[in-house]
């Protein structure tokens, strides 16, 4: 099998990224997650590694962060679910890990970068790791080929460019200040800060943060190159539990309409 | 590692990327003002005038006779305005914001002292203010959350998590995400992402400088050791800094132990924490191995937290401070002791220093010096500690 690169995400037309916290409600449901996520429509996945303290979700993805460790998720237990499902040849889109550095700091970094690439995830996005820390990790990231994907926020103004020109296998597109979680209206000029990094790159810019339905979906990929749903999503997984698997897949569905629906 | 803030390894800026512009705007507007005359003579007469500074540095004789070892000095923190050191890097972070153009500001707080010191600044100085209070503490320091209150603060009580001040600073940094523009966040200890750690140690210096002048003054001389509590570490870090370059003054932290440091209730981080990397800063926390923040314990709200200012994991590993366990059980010992020997009832956080003190003033010659910082009064903590003892008491 060809390596999977997370540019594949973006070589066919928008990108529709979805999320969701490994091992809420439990791990099993994870693994029933991620394939019905790909076949609903998932051009890649993010996998949230539950951390106690994510200082930058909001109440939704908070509570899920707390399912997943009461239930005894451990970064070992999710490594292993995500290296049998990539095993069994269900899930072949590109998958990243979101967690926030201290996870990975004391797990050891290059520990936790060989166990990415054994177990087939593609890249790292983490929130409490700006551009300025990013040394602490980046070198290893090249090493393994493993993308550390970077964040620009509605805030970095004159940030963008440098951000941007550094930036490894897509950008991620802060929509709106705050945390993670679901907004009516998304108010930023997302156009500008796309016109800025496409002065500095071209690489993929996806939107995330506040998206939490298909019609913001589709607004928010016809301004870049893919919208990115997570809260939205995991609100599903709280309400239903381990039943959640066909809400999901439907609701990822009709995100994936509002995602072609969008001008190209 | 190049990156700003350090102290060693220590430190950094750990933080979400929509903060970034806003922490070093922060840090530009510091190291323009801290230097300007204007600036530091309206501080200056905001810490004489409003605050009360400088505090009294009170020979213990009582205390001294009774241990009958060291000659033992109490820095008088808690007669500051506001009952604690806390305001010393309020009037300073507040002026800081308002000189920036800022018309609010957040702060977390564990004990209410910094939530109180900051509410009173906001009120002062014409500021929108909210607090960010974990539940544990608003139900444990219920006198604070109505003075924060008085003082036209909104007190935002904090369920997530432990509920505790790790979970006000998560919630504090949550909120400064979602409006920067005209808020600043009024970090309340050494902690937190550069600049934090050196902006409110510089506003705490003075804490040490006022003991230097002060010992010269009454005693020629230099003490032999300096006691103050631990918890993020601005009292101590206040206290330490000017005597850092004078290596025959023992610089000594104490850390709360809650149940005992061996026991899985406790907040003692030097002694049972590990390196990592939160709330914005590389430092010491207590952590389990796959790096999630233990839920830590402590009789104090002001201690219980499960970190350490980076410059005292600095100074710790350069072996310039030394840390050492204070048991919930010493502490409220010390509470009660100093209030009946000296007449003075310290906060439950300086209550730690005072134990080590008591442990550490035999062991030394009768001319020998001990300062301790007595962080602040401990009105607020008398209905836990009449609980802690079985009293039917509430606030």
């Amino acid at each position: 099998m060809d390596k999977i690169r997370i540019a594949d995400a973006f070589n066919h037309g928008k990108a529709l990224i979805t999320f969701i916290t490994g091992g809420d409600p439990d791990l099993e449901t994870t693994e029933k997650l991620l394939p019905a996520m790909q076949e609903a429509g998932s051009d890649l996945i993010e996998i949230g590694i539950p951390f106690s303290d994510p200082i930058a979700e909001g109440p939704v993805i908070q509570e899920a962060n707390e399912r997943a460790l009461s239930k005894g998720c451990t970064t070992d237990l999710l490594f292993d679910s995500v290296k049998r499902i990539r095993e069994s040849g269900k899930v072949t889109v590109p998958l990243v890990y979101l967690t926030y550095i201290n996870p990975i700091f004391t797990y050891g970094k290059e520990k936790f970068l060989k166990r990415c690439v054994e177990c087939g995830i593609n890249g790292l996005i983490i929130p409490d790791l700006p551009f300025e820390e990013k040394d602490e990790i980046s070198e290893l990231c090249r090493t393994y080929e493993v993308d550390l994907i970077s964040m620009i926020a509605p805030t970095s103004e004159e940030r963008i460019r440098k951000i941007a020109a550094d930036a490894t296998g897509f950008l991620y597109v802060v929509s709106s200040l705050g945390v993670t979680g679901v907004r009516s209206e998304i108010k930023t000029d997302i156009e500008s800060m796309i016109s800025h990094v496409r002065s500095a790159s071209d690489i993929p810019a996806a939107v995330g943060f506040g998206i939490s339905n298909p019609e913001q979906a589709r607004e928010m990929a016809g301004k870049s190159d893919g919208a990115i749903i997570g809260s939205a999503i995991v609100r599903i997984v709280g309400k239903y539990g381990t039943a959640c698997v066909p809400q999901v897949e439907q609701f990822i569905r009709e995100l994936r309409k509002g995602v072609d629906g969008a001008v190209q | 590692m190049g990156t700003k803030g350090r102290f060693g390894e220590y430190g950094g800026q750990y933080i979400p990327e929509t903060l970034m512009n806003a922490v070093q705007e922060l840090e530009e507007a510091y190291n323009h003002y801290k230097d300007d005359p204007q600036f530091n003579n309206e501080l200056d007469e905001l810490l004489r005038n409003y605050a009360g500074r400088p505090s009294i540095l009170y020979e213990a004789k009582k205390m001294t006779r009774d241990l009958g070892g060291a000659k033992i000095y109490l820095k008088r923190e808690d007669l500051n305005h506001t009952g604690s050191h806390k305001i010393n890097n309020v009037l300073g972070q507040v002026l800081l914001a308002k000189k920036m153009g800022k018309t609010r500001v957040i702060a977390e707080t564990g004990a209410g002292q910094h939530g109180v010191a900051t509410a009173t600044v906001a009120a002062l100085m014409d500021m929108e203010c909210e607090i960010f209070m974990g539940k544990v503490d608003t139900d444990r320091q219920a006198l604070n959350v109505y003075r924060m209150k008085l003082l036209g603060a909104k007190v935002n009580s904090i369920t997530t998590g432990t509920q505790t001040l790790k979970d006000a600073v998560n919630a504090a940094m949550r909120e400064w995400t979602s409006r920067i523009d005209d808020t600043h966040y009024v970090l309340g200890s050494v902690m937190g992402p550069h600049p934090f750690p050196t902006i409110v140690r510089d506003f705490q210096k003075v804490i040490g400088k006022e003991i230097k002048q002060q010992i010269l003054e009454k005693e020629g001389r230099l003490p032999d050791a300096v006691l103050a509590c631990v918890g993020g570490g601005s009292n101590a870090m206040g206290a330490f800094y000017e005597f850092i370059p004078d290596t025959s003054v023992q610089l000594i932290g104490c850390e709360a132990a809650g149940e005992g440091a061996d026991t899985p209730r406790t907040a003692a981080t030097m002694a049972t924490g590990s390196l990592g990397i939160f709330h914005g800063m590389k430092s010491l926390f207590c952590q389990d191995r796959y790096g999630q923040i233990a839920p830590v314990y402590s009789i104090s709200a002001g201690l219980d937290y499960p970190g350490i200012g980076p410059e005292h994991a600095y100074l710790a590993k350069q072996g310039r401070a030394k840390y050492v366990p204070v048991t919930d059980e010493e502490a409220v010992q010390a509470f009660e002791y100093l209030s009946r020997e000296e007449g003075i009832i310290p906060a439950i956080e300086s209550a730690h220093a005072i134990a080590y003190a008591m442990k550490l003033a035999p062991t030394m010659r009768k001319d020998q010096i001990i300062v301790v910082n007595v962080s602040g009064r401990g009105d607020k903590d008398v209905a836990a500690i009449a609980r802690y003892r079985g009293e039917d008491l509430h606030d």
